[in-house]
């Protein structure tokens, strides 16, 4: 027996899907795998390699759409949209350094199924509010559409969005259509020095408050500042994104600067270095090198003004920053097979939000839930969704919790 | 009514007096409603031409009613059919003749307002407009603004997952909600999201978001407030085709620009309009635009100069700025009117909602004047022009044998053909009972399955809002039956390694 079937189209992903089905096969689904340590280990008989379904299909930049097989990598996708002075608008960050592979990895596919965003995620949203269509094959293996090409469209329920983020559990998709946006024609950033934590959250309160229309918010601690590229100084600074036209930004600079000054030390960022810095937030630099890959990395999401209160809640010997004015907090735990998952499941309890182990050794990862625990009857209603999709079981079963 | 509903269960209408007793027992007082004349405010939505009286209306106040009124209907075999403030364009809630219609009024209040985490969280009896005004005195809104905002509720908003003529920019309601408290068929609570950003599992409150009442009845939402922007300026553009204008679109957002709204009338539009509100809007065009920008008075001035220039470029014929605030509430006075406008002018008309892709505006509006001389009815357009989202209105007379019948197969021909151009049947209105059976046109029998499946993972006997949304009822045994045969199927020529 072989352990990956790589599709060559989207008749292909059917086939193998009622392979597994017919044979009580479990497959494991991956891109190009960039995210692949990611979640509960797999317990899976076979891999469905959907890197074959390659290529964009449509795009149209006038309308704001592409579509795209879902195996195409997202580079790819992203120099096309370079070319014609467009993006993602919701930042995709890249795990591949977090997880010990390369940067730039990924495909289309992966980036819709984990819902990926990055610092933009605050004003643009993730990937989930940018799909707009998707054709996919069901652990029943029925090849299903839903959506369209057209923003906006409310026609059946919105089984976009919850294919984004499912982790592959639900549905292969094997074709997406995205929305896609003009990109700014400029950036800057404005930073507070020497805050402590709860300080900068307020700072970041106050700036995503006003009309400046801040498109990125991040607080770094002195503690893992030298990490970042593009700040002036290795101290503790909070950081605040301006995007769209030079007249614009050049105004809310000035603004913002001024909001800012009771704060702290305002300094600003040109594009260069403004541009190397959010790059550096979206990767989560601080904690991609070798000897801080042993930690084991939590990324929590809670409301933006208690993101602070973690710091009091779990060890000091923990490394964090603040990503999405203070509601996005990363964590990386100071020992290897202890993520300490008690304190930080205790401490979002008590701010609201939700953690995920997304980096710990994968004998931890079988032992311990990677996504949040989810109350009772919500986890009953997400099992009958999936059975809904899955009823085998046949597509990354137990990824996200044991049974669905 | 060409749209037919489920048969009314006779066994359930026979016990109708128990059942109303039981509902008293769990809201009491006023909060029952079982006499017909009573009733007959809520025996349509904003789709008139659809009317029944539900078999009881059921008002409750808290969670805690809700969740019992449905765990009892769900015990008993009762249908139930939400409603917010019956503003549904697509008959969504229209009652049933044997269920109880669960009017959320008098879940109005508004609990939290957190200027920090920039969010509200309140009641779905809440009005749109309702929680603009409660945090515009610290600069804030809601995005989100359907032309109905003054009566729709936040409840309704979520069900539908409503738009308005600024989610090209700010998106719809998906967009903007962040939690809420759901009540399941079954009277089980559960909450979805938070003041947090994302969901913890399976995004089941973006499925929520525009599920049109039928997977559960939302008790309280969070939704994301927004600063108000410095500075709002709008340029109305007049042009001699629908191409110029449709040309004039798509430059401006292939120039990078997203305006804040985007709105387009036909020659029809703009003439009822114009007697009707007096905006100033120029007779002698065949397409106007409303184009708004908003943000610092830096950027909007920037960005009203290049507006103006790629008009020029598109053959535009007047161009005219608000120079005051005054004057751009003038230019939307006129598209915000549309609808009362072409109520005076006809005795009934139906309000089509489907979306197209953009480049194919010229040819959707010419091929709809064709079926228009057809059918003998007139139609006017207003258009969401920026996301593709088409408004024709259908003016027909129901007392005039016949032209109901003829306004309806019209409005499908039309849906049909956005359809058939790459669009949709509906932008933002819903399917309702309204498109119900149109269902087809995109979907195939595997996609509608997969979709009822998901409603049976919420609500398994299928009494919630039934008869809306899918033209064929099927039980969730039926759907949940497995179609595949073990071990026996040929593996097909796949690369392995």
């Amino acid at each position: 027996m072989t352990d990956t079937l790589k599709p060559r189209d989207a008749q292909e992903v059917e086939d193998a899907v009622r392979w597994a089905l017919g044979n009580d096969k479990a497959l494991e689904l991956i891109g190009q795998g960039s995210k692949r340590a990611i979640g509960r280990p797999s317990q899976t008989d076979l891999t469905l390699d959907l890197s074959g379904l390659t290529g964009v299909t449509l795009y149209e930049p006038e309308e704001l759409v592409l579509s795209a097989r879902a195996g195409t990598p997202l580079s790819e996708i992203e120099a096309l949209l370079e070319k014609n002075n467009q993006q993602l608008a919701f930042e995709p960050m890249d795990y591949g350094p977090l997880l010990g592979g390369q940067a730039g990895g990924g495909t289309i596919g992966g980036t819709i199924a984990t819902n990926l965003s990055g610092p933009r995620r605050i004003k643009a949203g993730a990937a989930r509010d940018h799909f707009l269509g998707v054709t996919c094959v069901t652990g029943r293996a029925e090849t299903i559409k839903s959506g369209g090409r057209v923003v906006k469209n409310v026609t059946g329920y919105d089984m976009c969005k919850l294919l984004a983020g499912s982790w592959g559990t639900l549905a292969a998709m094997t074709d997406v259509t995205i929305k896609v946006l003009p990109k700014p024609e400029a950036e800057a950033s404005v930073l507070v020095t020497g805050l402590d934590d709860a300080r900068a959250c307020a700072a970041m309160a106050a700036a995503m408050g006003s009309s400046c229309d801040v498109s990125a918010a991040a607080h770094l601690p002195d503690h893992v500042a030298s990490y970042f590229d593009g700040l002036p100084k290795p101290e503790a600074s909070t950081v605040l994104r301006l995007e769209g036209v030079a007249p614009s930004v050049a105004h809310r600079k000035a603004a913002l600067a001024a909001l800012l000054r009771p704060f702290g030390p305002v300094a600003l960022l040109d594009e260069k270095d403004s541009s190397l810095l959010w790059r550096s937030v979206r990767q989560v630099k601080p904690f991609t090198s070798e000897a801080a890959r042993e930690r084991p990395l939590w990324r929590i999401s809670t409301a933006p003004a208690r993101g602070h209160e973690l710091v009091d809640l779990i060890t000091p010997a923990a490394q964090m920053f603040y990503d999405w004015a203070g509601g996005l907090v990363w964590v990386a735990m100071p020992f290897a097979h202890e993520p300490d998952a008690a304190a930080i499941r205790g401490a979002v309890k008590k701010l609201g939000g939700h953690a995920t182990l997304v980096r710990a050794p994968a004998s931890v990862r079988a032992a311990l839930d990677v996504f949040e625990p989810q109350a009772a009857g919500l986890a009953a209603l997400s099992k009958r969704v999936k059975e809904g999709f899955d009823p085998k079981g046949v597509l990354n079963p137990g990824r996200m919790w044991a049974g669905v | 009514m060409a749209v037919r509903m489920p048969e009314p269960d006779t066994q359930v209408l026979a016990r109708r007096e128990a059942i109303v007793k039981a509902l008293r027992a769990i809201v009491p007082g006023e909060g029952v409603i079982a006499t017909t004349r009573e009733m007959k405010p809520f025996e349509s939505d904003g789709l008139t031409a659809y009317r029944q009286t539900p078999m009881v209306v059921v008002l409750p106040e808290t969670t805690e009613q809700v969740s019992q009124v449905l765990a009892y209907c769900h015990g008993e075999g009762v249908k139930v059919v939400p409603r917010g403030a019956g503003t549904s364009l697509s008959g969504g809630a229209l009652p049933l003749a044997d269920g109880v219609l669960l009017g959320m009024a008098k879940f109005s209040r508004i609990k939290d307002i957190d200027f920090a985490n920039r969010v509200a969280v309140v009641e779905p009896g809440v009005t749109n407009l309702a929680v603009s005004n409660a945090v515009a005195h610290a600069g804030f809104y809601y995005a989100p603004d359907p032309s109905s905002q003054i009566a729709c509720t936040i409840g309704g908003n979520v069900a539908e997952n409503s738009g308005g003529v600024h989610c090209l920019k700010y998106g719809m309601t998906t967009n903007n909600v962040l939690g809420c408290e759901l009540v399941l068929m079954n009277g089980e609570v559960v909450r979805l999201g938070g003041k947090h950003l994302d969901a913890a599992g399976f995004d089941l409150l973006g499925l929520i978001n525009g599920s049109e009442g039928l997977l559960g009845v939302v008790t309280e939402v969070t939704v994301r407030i927004l600063q108000k922007a410095e500075t709002q300026r709008a340029v109305l553009v007049g042009f001699p085709s629908s191409e110029d204008a449709g040309a004039c679109v798509s430059r401006i957002i292939g120039a990078g620009i997203i305006p804040a709204g985007m709105e387009m009338m036909d020659r029809m539009a703009i003439h009822v309009v114009e007697e009707f509100v007096h905006a100033g809007y120029p007779l002698d065009v065949e397409a106007l635009l409303i184009v708004e920008l908003d943000g610092p008075r830096a950027e909007v001035d920037h960005l009203i100069s290049r507006v103006e220039q790629i008009a020029k470029q598109c053959r535009s014929m007047t161009c005219r700025v608000s120079t005051s605030e005054e004057e751009r509430l003038l230019f939307w006075s006129g598209r915000k009117a549309a609808f009362g406008a072409v109520g005076r002018i006809s005795p009934d008309y139906f309000c089509m909602d489907g979306t197209i892709p953009r480049a194919r505006l010229p040819q959707v509006l010419a091929e709809m004047k064709k079926m228009s001389e057809q059918y003998g009815l007139r139609v006017a357009n207003v258009f969401h022009a920026g996301d593709g989202n088409l408004h024709p209105l259908i003016l027909y007379d129901a007392n005039v044998p016949g032209e109901l019948d003829r306004a309806e197969q019209f409005g499908a021909d039309v849906l049909k053909l956005c359809v058939k151009v790459g669009g949709v049947l509906t932008g933002e209105h819903g399917i309702g009972v309204e498109k119900r059976d149109l269902m087809g046109e995109m979907f195939s029998e595997l996609d509608l399955a997969a979709q009822q499946r998901v409603k049976c993972a919420f609500d398994e006997k299928g009494l919630l809002n039934p008869g809306k949304v899918f033209p064929v009822l099927r039980s969730c045994a039926e759907l949940g039956r497995m179609h595949v045969s073990g071990g026996k199927l040929p593996f097909p020529d796949i690369p392995r390694f």
